[in-house]
């Protein structure tokens, strides 16, 4: 009894300096992500690029077709910011509108990445037993498989049929982002599977489950909010190496077709003309790069914040 | 250890297998065949086209033909390149040693870079070192390899003159003089190689680095006299590369598609840029070939990674 009343105060004392700091868990987030400087730094860089690719066109109104061959493989001048190429087309109005198709592409295949990876993962880790085993093997296959041979392989195989049934720039899209998504998404489903493999032991699952939650309840509900931090960064970062995949394919020659200057397309089209005409190279390279590395910094700050041992931390 | 070899050995098997299982569903999944035009050219009457495609057993069913053209690729019978009218085998171990040699060769470089950089960023963590080499990382692998590339040709082919942009198999010199051409033409493709690979190797060894270099093993050999090169080196060092090398073999297919981006900048003979040429010039059994390369090639990797493992850990091969 004394030791009652000498602990109830204590506990209050312990408990209530603690009260103004209660934020939700993505208020911290957030506050721990802000101290990151070089994230905040990546969330600058990449907001502007993307309003850029977004609102450009926009604003920037010179056709990304247009060929004068007076003015073909200039520099950088008032009438042609970034410039010109063999053909005169003006860089920048072809860089804001292939921006947006590798941007597209980056985010279109890490939601498929994420989504595939994040079944297969809750899956395995929630049902357990034979499934479990055969997908992680399925996992374990995938991972093995390299990608950018087989990715050059499928894009080889299907690439006229798409294009034929669904038109050149949708069906190339849609392909390109299917296999990248496609080939991409094992190291979230292991991530995802190791999260459920822990969550679904603890008690308020436990606790979920007793109270009569059906299995998808207690998934959607319960487990899986808690399981999407890891799976928020590994996002991040996939959508800037989808975005080197694309570019990749499309400056080996077989991703978009030449009409459709996506960045790593338009290094295809400099990479002949480095000698005399750099500035055609330099800038939608400086643009992946940019892009890339704002990506991973925010994918770097993301993770501190939303590490669980850094909560403990602050 | 042996039979931790068999071991692995026997997990490589299954793991080929599927790939080629995998490889083999897609080529059944696309559409079109080689003898489309056939089908499609006047000269050729129906009837010899339907015995053509009867011969090659094109219309069987899908698990037949697989288990055909597996069999045959495991007798070392790989099929006729469209294009070159040569055997597929004969033109893949041309170039084979050359994608072997700028590959090894990168990712020497880059666990020559990483191992010292990311230990000592580990040493002093947040020291100016510390930050300039992690911010150098960071940069290195955002800079996808064909932008890289093409920077290291700009830069030390165009403006400085140094480096031939090239690669050439075929040097006439001899002696000093051809080792010292060779040595020229191979810096750049596998400096880009591996300094991409080094930069995301330096990461994970630092971090590899700051998880052992707290624990308890550490302060004892410290305590014990241990100079700080010794601890560092064989205490230390060592309990750290165990996560390096399982992240080393898990990068091996990510390496492959560095080196088909490098062999095509700098034209290099190597598989990797018969993979691009045959694509574009339609030529399917190199291009399935080659891909089924890689693929015993991330096998292969995995299995030294393993091995290397088991010899860092003794644990592991006894478990």
């Amino acid at each position: 009894m004394a030791n009652d009343a000498v602990s109830a105060p204590v506990h209050r004392a312990l408990t209530l300096p603690a009260r103004p700091a209660r934020d939700s868990l993505w208020a911290d987030t957030a506050r721990r992500f802000r101290r990151h400087r070089l994230a905040m730094a990546g969330t600058v860089v990449l907001t502007a690029m993307v309003v850029a690719v977004l609102a450009g066109p926009l604003v920037y109104r010179v056709p990304i077709n247009d060929i004068d061959f007076r003015a073909k493989l200039k520099g950088p001048s008032w009438a042609h910011p970034l410039g010109t190429d063999d053909l005169g087309q003006d860089l920048l109005a072809r860089m804001l509108y292939g921006g947006r198709i590798s941007m597209a592409v980056g985010i279109a295949a890490m939601l498929i990445a994420i989504s595939a990876g994040t079944l297969i993962g809750a899956v395995s880790g929630y049902v357990g037993g034979p499934s479990d085993h055969v997908l992680m093997r399925i996992t374990d296959l995938f991972l093995c498989l390299p990608q950018l041979p087989l990715l050059l392989l499928i894009v080889y195989l299907f690439r006229d049929v798409l294009k034929s049934t669904l038109g050149p720039e949708a069906g190339v899209f849609m392909l390109i982002v299917a296999v990248i998504g496609g080939l991409r998404w094992m190291p979230v489903a292991r991530l995802v599977r190791a999260q459920f493999l822990s969550l679904r032991e603890k008690e308020f699952v436990e606790a979920a489950r007793g109270l009569g939650a059906p299995p998808l309840r207690q998934v959607v509900r319960h487990i899986l909010p808690n399981a999407m931090g890891p799976v928020i960064v590994a996002g991040t970062i996939d959508v800037a190496a989808a975005i080197i995949a694309e570019s990749t394919l499309s400056f080996l020659g077989l991703g978009f077709p030449p009409d459709i200057p996506t960045w790593g397309r338009i290094l295809f089209d400099a990479k002949d003309n480095l000698d005399f005409a750099p500035h055609w190279a330099l800038f939608p390279g400086t643009g992946i790069f940019l892009t890339v590395l704002s990506i991973n910094y925010i994918g770097d700050g993301l993770r501190d914040a939303l590490d669980p041992r850094k909560v403990l931390a602050h | 250890m042996s039979r931790y070899l068999v071991r692995r050995l026997l997990i490589a098997v299954p793991a080929l297998l599927g790939i080629s299982v995998v490889l083999f569903t897609v080529l059944a999944l696309a559409p079109g065949d080689p003898f489309e035009e056939l089908a499609t050219n006047p000269n050729v009457p129906r009837e010899v086209a339907q015995q053509l495609r009867a011969k090659f057993g094109l219309d069987d069913p899908v698990p037949l033909r697989y288990a055909r053209w597996f069999t045959s690729m495991l007798r070392g019978d790989w099929g006729f390149s469209f294009v070159s009218r040569v055997n597929v085998d004969t033109l893949i171990l041309q170039r084979l040693s050359t994608t072997l040699f700028v590959l090894g060769s990168a990712q020497l470089l880059g666990l020559l870079v990483a191992l010292p950089v990311g230990t000592l960023s580990a040493l002093r963590p947040y020291s100016f070192f510390d930050q300039v080499a992690t911010t150098l990382a960071f940069i290195g692998f955002s800079l996808p390899t064909f932008f890289t590339g093409l920077l290291f040709i700009l830069l030390f082919s165009i403006y400085l003159d140094w480096l031939p942009f090239i690669y050439r198999a075929d040097i006439a010199a001899t002696g000093w003089q051809w080792f010292w051409e060779h040595f020229k033409q191979a810096i750049m493709p596998i400096s880009v190689l591996g300094l991409f690979q080094g930069a995301s190797l330096t990461r994970f060894t630092r971090s590899a680095v700051l998880d052992v270099i707290r624990l308890d093993y550490v302060n004892t050999a410290r305590a014990k006299g241990l100079s700080e090169r010794v601890t560092v080196v064989k205490h230390v060092v060592r309990n750290a590369l165990i996560p390096v090398v399982t992240l080393v073999a898990l990068q091996v297919p990510q390496i492959f598609t560095g080196a088909v981006v490098t062999e095509q900048i700098f034209r290099v003979p190597g598989i990797g840029s018969l993979l691009i040429t045959s694509i574009l010039a339609n030529d399917t059994p190199v291009i399935m070939a080659i891909t089924f390369v890689f693929s015993c090639l991330v096998v292969l990797f995995n299995l030294v990674a393993d091995l290397v493992y088991g010899w860092l850990d003794p644990r592991i091969s006894y478990r």
